[in-house]
């Protein structure tokens, strides 16, 4: 009797083991570049890490987000889209200025997702907030609820889109955190262009993956979000605030 | 006299017959089906002709939604295939998708936000 009740314990043990160690496998696969065929999942969460001090005195990051995604000026400024801009802040009192870029931050709550009549602003899985344009009928009512004012409307008829980046007259629009790039793994274009001509001021990279720099960075530097006290939990993280 | 008649009558039907035909053909813009590049569509035609709004209808909302990026049923790889060799778009006067639309006077909601032209370079120089 004795043997065969040990035995039984041994595969009941095998199985637990089984069962635990399962997902633990399915994570590192999940880790690895996702194929095409591959849906996002919210094991991922895509953010930015920029480290205002580095950040220099130019417009790269802008002029490459533009460039990637077809977003023309029409030279009319009050209407003319904008997925990227550099903020100025200047001290009152010393007279200290900082620049930094500023853009949809992609948020774990974001506002722009709530206010949403037709469910066409919505927030992917690996955490990427866009919108759907064949739902969106530009109400702009996320363009209002958005206290980072990131989000633009298309008021002028388009034309020399992107393949990749479909841009049409009467919906909102706002960073994408080149989406089409991540899906093959590539990094953003500001990402790029900063890192390249720029200050090497933006990290971008997998805020869940323990391994990834911008991870450990937001582990051991002191970071800030743009109004943490919204708590929206966003993606783009920023230094030296 | 009698043969006269019946003979007068086939000429005159045959006769009205091209002249309506002539005029169907001159008056309606027949959709003009130039297939640029491929052997075979990704489902026969039959079926392309029925139901190519509802692979791109079903294929649009997983690309965006979730991110899968199957170049199965994509307009790109629509685009790629049928956009015209002169003008490197399926739209225009002979184009794959504008022709037959305005034929069927359907709408084409589509290029308003997505690009008409090919994007690979090889296939859009002239062969």
């Amino acid at each position: 009797m004795s043997p065969d009740r040990r035995q039984f314990l041994g595969w009941g043990a095998a199985a637990a083991a089984g069962t635990a160690l399962a997902p633990v496998i399915r994570l590192i696969e999940l880790a690895q570049a996702r194929s095409p065929q591959e849906a996002a999942s919210a094991l991922q969460r895509w953010g930015l890490l920029i480290d205002i001090t580095k950040c220099a005195d130019c417009d790269e990051c802008v002029t490459a987000c533009h460039e990637e995604n077809g977003v023309a000026s029409l030279g009319r400024p009050a209407t003319d889209a904008q997925w990227i801009r550099k903020v100025g802040l200047r001290d009152k009192r010393t007279g200290y200025a900082q620049t930094l870029p500023l853009m949809c931050q992609h948020c774990e709550h974001p506002p722009c997702v709530d206010v949403c009549p037709t469910g066409a602003s919505f927030k992917r899985d690996d955490g990427i907030v866009l919108v759907d344009k064949h739902t969106c009928i530009g109400c702009r009512y996320c363009v209002m609820a958005c206290p980072y004012g990131a989000r633009s409307f298309v008021h002028e008829a388009v034309s020399g889109q992107k393949a990749d980046v479909p841009r049409g007259k009467g919906t909102v629009e706002s960073c994408t955190l080149c989406v089409h790039r991540v899906d093959r793994g590539e990094t953003p274009a500001c990402v790029e262009a900063c890192s390249r001509d720029g200050g090497k001021a933006m990290a971008f990279g997998d805020l869940n993956d323990a391994t990834s720099e911008i991870h450990r960075r937001l582990k051991r530097e002191p970071s800030g979000q743009i109004r943490a006290d919204l708590a929206l939990n966003t993606g783009v993280r920023y230094q030296g605030l | 006299m009698r043969f006269v008649l019946a003979l007068l009558a086939v000429v005159l039907t045959l006769v009205g017959y091209a002249d309506a035909e002539e005029v169907r053909a001159g008056r309606v813009a027949v959709p003009v089906v130039k297939i640029e590049k491929g052997e075979a569509c990704v489902a026969p035609t039959a079926e392309m002709r029925r139901d190519h709004m509802k692979m791109l209808l079903h294929q649009r909302d997983r690309t965006l939604r979730q991110g899968v990026r199957e170049s199965r049923f994509s307009l790109k790889s629509c685009v790629d295939c049928h956009a015209s060799r002169e003008t490197g778009s399926v739209l225009g006067k002979d184009g794959f998708c504008s022709s037959c639309h305005a034929y069927a006077s359907v709408s084409l909601d589509c290029f308003e936000c997505h690009t008409p032209l090919r994007q690979t370079r090889a296939a859009s120089a002239p062969r």
